[in-house]
């Protein structure tokens, strides 16, 4: 399978202003990671821990201070691949009113396509294919004040997928959702990923969503600490709870029941696997 | 699901509605200023009828067409009876004090009413029957030669478009944060003018807050779907002249010419 992010000793530093003195802070510190396409990551970490100023070095929204990241193939900080990068991944931010320009869903979808000047016709099958995609094809000429906030997700999903990415990057998509809304939006990233075979890189707070992609990542204080299956990085219990994160509620169950000598094994992630060690 | 209209667009199936928003724009200013030019009554009867039929093919109930007059009501009143005081002339109808109201001042007081009227009511039909956003596009296209002089046509078109697309976002959240100070003991209905201007501080200052906020993220998200301005831009919805809006056109200059015939050689 083909790399679609590559990078090398990739750091960021930024100095943040406090009342009268300069701080240096390293948000990303030697990041080696490389992602294939086709692969359904999801970053975790709580904050401060620098995932999202990763999520944003992969859509060349920010630039490495040192060390280099490549998306397909291109240097982030070669400006001339900047427009490049960006139709390549595209990116979906976690407020969902702050990231939808015009007054009519299709017109918003139709943002993308139009700033990358592709032809009218054209814009018109893209739209209408990411609409369908999404399943918000009956939405297409309503308000987005209209939409809940998990529909309006799925049509700023939309409007990257009409640029015709081959990554998606979701910054915290589902933080300002209510439970049905994350049930949509994760349904909708999981079909995208499965059928159009198009990489998904979720940064998220919730442990039940990073269960249901292929592979997780957890950043510390700008570092790469874990990177390994959810599997493997949940049944480590104890160090998760080290770094201020939690496990899926029902790990933490049979990890509690474990350690009450009650025989289960150290890696179930969903509460279907759980019953099935109860049944007589 | 309900529809909240922004603007005063009235939504439905006519002649009007479906006209190329830039003849609207265009045909509106047009009518505009042929009412300036007309004086004799006979040419005000071809304008308010053109207007009426118009009014009649847009299958907008005409209350909604007088909504706009409710707010000119004062300016109406305060011009005519400027124009009725103030019109030098020979038959005096009433005379007393200072004040003298002659016939030529009640005729030309009651020409400038029906032109404000008129042209109140045209603008009126012209925002009924256009979306905002189609307006926004027929402004952009209208005003695209002046590219050439550098006047920044898209970026106007663009701001505009953002703020119709933020209005209803930033009404809600006026809501929340009035309810959410309520709830803190604010009291925004009562005291004097001055007391109330304070007590809208505490609503105006958060709301600024997170409107830049919301600039700031807009314009990374702007910026993450590759949006340069103006540069190698097309779009999807092109705006085409069909056969009605020629048709609409030759009524607009056979209007013109009526009226121009019946104002100066009549």
């Amino acid at each position: 399978m083909e790399i679609i992010f590559n990078t090398e000793s990739l750091s960021f530093e930024y100095i943040s202003h406090d009342e009268k003195k300069e701080q240096k802070t390293l948000a990303l510190n030697d990041i080696n990671v490389s992602i294939t396409q086709g692969e359904f990551v999801s970053i975790l970490g709580h904050n401060g821990s620098g995932k999202s100023t990763l999520a944003r070095h992969l859509n060349a929204l920010l630039l490495p201070t040192a060390g280099t990241l490549w998306v397909k193939g291109m240097d982030t900080k070669n400006a001339q691949n900047t427009w490049q990068i960006r139709q390549t991944s595209g990116m979906v931010f976690q407020n969902p009113d702050n990231q939808l320009v015009a007054t009519i869903v299709e017109e918003d979808v139709a943002f993308g396509p139009e700033n990358l000047g592709v032809p009218s016709a054209e814009i018109r099958q893209r739209v209408d294919w990411a609409l369908s995609s999404v399943g918000m094809s009956k939405y297409a000429d309503v308000g987005p004040h209209q939409l809940s906030g998990g529909q309006k997700q799925r049509i700023a999903i939309a409007g990257v997928l009409a640029m015709r990415p081959d990554c998606i990057i979701l910054d915290e998509p589902t933080a300002m959702l209510d439970p049905r809304g994350r049930k949509e939006v994760m349904q909708t990233v999981l079909e995208l990923n499965r059928n159009q075979g198009i990489t998904v890189i979720l940064i998220t707070h919730f442990m039940e969503e990073a269960v249901l992609t292929d592979r997780v990542i957890v950043m510390d204080a700008g570092l790469v600490v874990m990177d390994d299956t959810p599997r493997n990085i949940f049944k480590e219990v104890d160090r998760m709870k080290k770094l201020g994160l939690d496990v899926p509620a029902v790990t933490a169950l049979a990890h509690q029941l474990r350690n009450n000598n009650i025989e289960l094994p150290d890696d179930i992630l969903t509460i279907e696997e759980f019953i099935t060690y109860f049944k007589p | 699901m309900r529809k909240i209209v922004i603007g005063q667009y009235y939504p439905a199936t006519s002649i009007i509605h479906s006209l190329d928003p830039r003849i609207k724009l265009g045909g509106t200013v047009f009518f505009i200023v042929t009412l300036f030019t007309v004086n004799e009554w006979g040419a005000y009867a071809v304008a308010i009828s053109a207007l009426a039929s118009v009014i009649a093919l847009s299958k907008v109930p005409p209350k909604f067409m007088f909504r706009g007059l409710r707010t000119m009501f004062f300016i109406l009143v305060f011009t005519a009876s400027l124009n009725i005081f103030l019109t030098p002339g020979e038959n005096v109808l009433v005379e007393w004090f200072i004040f003298r109201i002659t016939s030529e001042g009640v005729s030309q007081a009651a020409r400038i009413g029906l032109r404000l009227i008129t042209l109140v009511t045209a603008s009126t039909v012209m925002t009924l029957t256009t979306t905002p956003i189609q307006l926004t596009d027929a402004i952009e296209s209208l005003l695209s030669p002046l590219k050439k002089i550098r006047v920044p046509v898209h970026e106007i078109a663009m701001m505009m478009t953002i703020a119709l697309r933020f209005i209803p976002t930033l009404m809600e959240e006026v809501d929340k944060i009035m309810k959410a100070q309520m709830a803190r003991g604010a009291d925004f209905d009562t005291g004097g003018l001055v007391k109330r201007a304070k007590s809208l501080l505490p609503l105006l200052i958060p709301l600024f807050i997170s409107a830049f906020r919301r600039a700031d993220e807009l314009a990374q998200a702007m910026d993450a779907r590759c949006y340069r301005g103006d540069v190698g831009r097309t779009k999807m919805k092109i705006m085409r002249f069909a056969r009605r809006d020629f048709i609409a056109c030759v009524i607009a200059i056979i209007y013109a010419v009526a009226l121009t015939a019946l104002n100066n050689f009549l």
